[in-house]
């Protein structure tokens, strides 16, 4: 057939020229692919490169390592304990169900924590690790390892948590960890950095304030994966720097003495070195447990503490704001003396009450205390002098007197956000927030610490603490610094503030070689125009503690290695009228949130003093049979431990 | 008429094995073994179950692609419609009795093997329309009864072949009966027609699609509108690829198929489990090693003196092409994933049986190029 055939040769020329068009179509398509290989292989390589290694690695970030708290003696008082804890990896159990129940049954989980931990699960990635246990007993530990084989996704892990070995003696100061919440994710970047599930945070306190430092950096295991999600082998292994470690000024000592001082009363106790300003305690009463709120408190014992009347929760040292009654009387006559109002020997009778513009203003002392001098009236207390003085002064100066010595601003700055700045009220405040005039009478009642004027505990420490190093300014502070300036440097600061001071004021012109002083011109700055007036105020305040007839004299202590010098407080909380003034109850008689709060301020030891004190017990009655006499055992323990103390900072000196 | 005379007759066994196609048959093996290293591969490197099974079937069947290729080209033409009518059988059987395996009916157990006639059929309709065409004068071809006959041939095994369902399948079987009718001189116009009927038709058609069927071609458009559902496949698949780089991450080293993010990845995706492995230039030069089968096969067509043999060549040729050009692009993502795998390299008994069935007859046609058939 293969002929001469016209159909033949047509046919055979339709076959060839038909299989060139498809030939071209084919070179056209082959063309294409090897364009599309190109595009993909070698133009978007790395982005395919890229999701390739999303693909295959998988990154199991561990917790971070929370930096630890130390007391000054290096005791830990934040810790991180190894628990035994149960993780679950969803992605890798093959029934989820079967194995929730089994460990159910071996681990004894209450119904409702199993509902807690399903709705946990449901609420995280499958292939995130499932916290199912936090804390395993020993007993269950043991027993999750004797069942372990039967129990396929389950592993039994060695992990840190926040430990606080002395429960409620720091939990005002450093606060409390507990489970990071949406809202500490959206403020705080590097705990968003560093967040794995179970991831515990600062809610208060130190935790909360020095979270950057002592949140530390995650560990990290990389993994290569299957599509299922199925480890196939460790590729890396990153270990997370551990948080910055943070030490207290505080002596967990003091601290637990204080606490116990402070058993079954609401108030606050602090302690403060007089010249570097380290704070050697501070606690608040009634206190809590912060260990409660590490795997999340019970509903119960939460409402317990909020609901307790005498709030827990507060940081009273910092955050409760008192009447300083009594103890703002050495400021007052301070106030004076630096004014050129009254001399020491200014003298007032005092017959229990005093006439003003129609009001009657009493004395605590009905019977009145005849007739006496300026540190007759510290020593005794005498408010009918003191309304005098004030009467005399004027609340502005007496204010600005006030705050120079700490009352009115915050003591820690920043360091605490619940931190209250108190009030020191003055004529311009007055009109300013209240649209009032300022009335004589809130002079008299200011110069007993009482009316509108409002201090914190550690304000008070503070200004004690001011007055006992001579009147000059010092810088609070809780935490430990390797540059913080040595007692030594300090007090030669003061030595030099001093001269300089006097040689100012005895000559004007003259002037003064000393860099240091030129080099710190506000360290240290004093607070008073004549150091005299400090001085006497201090006397006053040691025969108010020591002398027969002072307001504290019973709780003094005769070793002058101990002996300490105080002022007594007592607040009223409410305005006693002039029935109850007649009827004159005893304190247990009075209903407990109208009782006065005791109140008291005090320094030593006297004859070189390095110390101040401040107490306030919460409606304790009065200041020199409720507070006073807890100074006598706070200084007793206090300069017990002084030599301690001052070992551990000099061998802090010569390592730095 | 020319003569009776036969050229071939006078070919002895040993001029026959010596006027073999040598380069069309080593290309073959290098693809043979290449598939083998991307098998022992998909098995995690380990010479396991679908290694195995791949590299015998290879030396089985490339064994009787040669013995075949003795076999005279006559004997091909003879059986072209016989063996149209057994693969038609079989279809029609594997709808019956046929054994199911995800989601599709398409097998026949005969004891020791499973047979996927649908795969045959690629083959048996080259021969059969091959045969047609053969006898056909060049000017009634147009004629809407001589028409009908192909027509008839090429729609049954497709409707057969949806029905199982088997897109894939029926999709190459149909492009494949398209190029011989039009290598055998259909009008143009026809293929217009058809196709605008096609356009036309396309909205009805995919309202008789499967779900899963709807949800391939949608998900081709927009592959991350479901990445971890029916996207998955095309977006694990290009980045297996774009992964591979220009040289590749090495033998045994693709992560993503190794990892089993790669479905299929013996079958429908070894393109992409070799390109991953071997990068942009291994895949060039498998692509080479395919245009030069496919140009030895339109070359042995154009030698060829008889229309069959022509037109089974030309045919196979572009059969051959279409399946590896839709198989690439599918796994390149350039259309919708229909199952369809790669000649020799994808894992499959009845599909390699099929290409090396083609081979046998291509290389009968080389030996018996002289040889015209009445």
């Amino acid at each position: 057939m293969f002929s001469s055939n016209d159909s033949g040769i047509k046919k055979l020329n339709t076959i060839n020229r038909r299989m060139f068009i498809i030939s071209a179509a084919k070179v056209t398509v082959f063309t294409g692919i090897v364009a599309r290989l190109f595009s993909l292989q070698i133009n978007e390589n790395k982005k395919y490169l890229t999701l390739s290694d999303k693909n295959r690695l998988r990154e199991w970030r561990l917790a971070p390592v929370r930096g630890e708290f130390f007391d000054y003696f290096d005791n830990i008082v934040a810790g991180n304990l190894k628990v035994y804890q149960l993780h679950v990896v969803p992605e890798q159990v093959e029934n989820f169900k079967n194995l929730m129940t089994r460990l159910k049954n071996i681990l004894n989980i209450t119904d409702k924590e199993f509902s807690r931990i399903i709705k946990k699960k449901n609420n995280q990635r499958n292939w995130e690790t499932l916290i199912v246990s936090e804390n395993l007993s020993w007993d269950q530990f043991s027993k999750v390892n004797h069942y372990l084989h039967e129990l396929v996704g389950a592993k039994p892990v060695l992990s840190v948590v926040r430990s606080y070995p002395y429960k409620d003696n720091y939990a005002h100061i450093l606060g409390y960890v507990s489970q990071a919440s949406e809202s500490d994710l959206l403020n705080s970047e590097i705990i968003k950095k560093n967040y794995v599930p179970g991831l515990r945070v600062g809610k208060n306190g130190l935790e909360k304030k020095y979270e950057n430092l002592l949140l530390g950096t995650n560990g990290v295991q990389r993994y290569e994966v299957n599509a299922s999600g199925k480890r196939i082998k460790q590729l890396d292994y990153i270990e997370g720097a551990k948080g910055q470690n943070i030490k207290l000024t505080i002596d967990t000592e003091i601290q637990k003495l204080c606490n116990q001082l402070m058993t079954g009363k609401s108030g606050s106790i602090s302690v403060m070195d007089i010249y570097n300003g380290d704070i050697v305690a501070m606690h608040s009463s009634p206190s809590f447990d912060p260990n409660l709120f590490l795997y999340g408190i019970s509903h119960e014992k939460w409402k317990s503490i909020r609901n307790n009347p005498l709030k827990p929760l507060l940081n009273k040292t910092i955050s409760g704001l008192y009447s300083p009654g009594s103890t703002i009387k050495p400021i007052v006559a301070l106030s004076a003396l630096e004014n050129d109002i009254i001399t020491p020997n200014f003298k007032v009778r005092c017959t229990g009450k005093m006439e003003m513009y129609g009001q009657t203003y009493h004395c605590w002392k009905e019977k009145g205390h005849g007739v006496l001098n300026l540190k007759g009236a510290i020593k005794r207390s005498c408010d009918i002098y003191f309304y005098e003085v004030a009467r005399k002064l004027g609340v502005d100066r007496l204010s600005i007197t006030a705050l120079k010595f700490g009352l009115g601003t915050k003591v820690l700055k920043k360091t605490y956000r619940d931190e209250k700045k108190g009030l020191i009220p003055n004529t311009k405040w007055k009109r300013n927030t209240l649209g009032e005039g300022w009335v004589l009478g809130e002079t008299l009642i200011t110069g007993i610490g009482q009316g509108y004027i409002q201090t914190t505990p550690l304000q008070l420490c503070l200004m004690t603490a001011q007055l006992a190093n001579g009147g000059y300014k010092i810088y609070p502070k809780i935490i430990v610094n390797e540059n913080d300036e040595s007692i030594e440097s300090i007090k030669s600061i003061i030595v030099k503030n001093f001269k300089n001071h006097k040689e100012s004021k005895n000559n004007l012109s003259g002037s003064s070689d000393n860099l240091l002083w030129f080099s710190n011109p506000k360290k240290h700055e004093p607070l008073y125009k004549n150091s005299e007036n400090v001085k006497f105020v201090l006397n006053a305040m040691f025969a108010s503690t020591n002398e027969v007839g002072g307001t504290s004299f019973r709780s003094r202590i005769d070793n002058s290695k101990y002996q300490f010098a105080g002022k007594t407080g007592t607040a009223q909380v409410k305005r006693i009228t002039k029935k109850q003034r007649e009827l004159d109850y005893r304190t247990d008689q009075i209903p407990y949130e109208d009782r006065d709060h005791a109140l008291y301020i005090a320094f030593g030891p006297y004859k070189n003093p390095r110390y101040a004190v401040s107490i306030i017990v919460e409606h304790g009655g009065s200041g020199s049979a409720t507070a006073a006499p807890m100074a006598n055992k706070l200084f007793k323990l206090i300069i017990d431990r002084h030599e301690l103390r001052e070992k551990i900072r000099k061998k802090s000196l010569i390592s730095t | 008429m020319l003569s009776q005379f036969s050229y071939s007759d006078q070919l002895t066994f040993f001029q026959k094995i010596r006027s073999f196609d040598y380069l069309l048959l080593s290309c073959i093996l290098l693809i043979g073994i290449i598939s083998s290293f991307a098998m022992y591969s998909t098995d995690g490197g380990e010479l396991l179950y679908h290694s195995k099974s791949h590299i015998l079937r290879f030396i089985i069947f490339f064994l009787m692609m040669i013995f075949l290729s003795f076999l005279n080209i006559k004997f091909w033409h003879s059986i072209g419609y016989t063996f149209y009518i057994i693969i038609l059988g079989l279809l029609l059987l594997a709808s019956i009795y046929g054994v199911t395996a995800s989601g599709s009916q398409r097998w026949i157990s005969l004891y020791f093997i499973n047979i996927q006639p649908s795969e045959l059929m690629k083959i048996a309709i080259i021969i059969c329309l091959a045969k047609y065409y053969h006898r056909s004068q060049i000017n009634n071809i147009n004629n809407l009864m001589d028409l009908l006959i192909p027509i008839t041939i090429l729609i049954l095994p497709i409707l057969l072949v949806i029905s199982q369902p088997d897109l894939g399948t029926s999709i190459l079987i149909a492009l494949t009966g398209f190029v011989v009718l039009w290598l055998a001189g259909i009008n143009i116009k026809y293929f217009i027609y058809s196709s605008l009927i096609l356009v036309i038709s396309l909205p009805f058609v995919i309202s008789f699609l499967k779900p899963y069927q709807k949800l391939r071609i949608l998900t081709f458009f927009d592959p991350d509108k479901d990445p971890l559902g029916a996207g998955y496949q095309i977006i694990q698949s290009k980045i297996a690829v774009g992964s591979g780089g220009l040289y590749g991450k090495g033998f045994l080293k693709g992560t993503q198929s190794y990892l089993e993010f790669l479905p299929e990845k013996h079958t429908d995706f070894i393109f992409t489990l070799y390109s991953e492995e071997y990068g942009f230039l291994g895949s060039i030069f498998l692509l080479l090693i395919y245009a030069i089968i496919i140009f030895r096969i339109l070359r042995i067509g154009m030698i060829s003196r008889s229309f069959f043999a022509k037109i089974f060549c030309f045919s196979f040729a572009s059969a051959i092409f279409i399946y590896i050009s839709v198989n690439m692009s599918m796994v390149l993502g350039l259309v919708p994933i229909v199952g369809s795998p790669l000649p020799i390299m994808s894992y499959g008994g009845s599909s390699m049986l099929a290409t090396m069935i083609g081979f046998s007859v291509v290389m009968s046609c080389k030996l018996y190029n002289k040889q015209l058939i009445s």
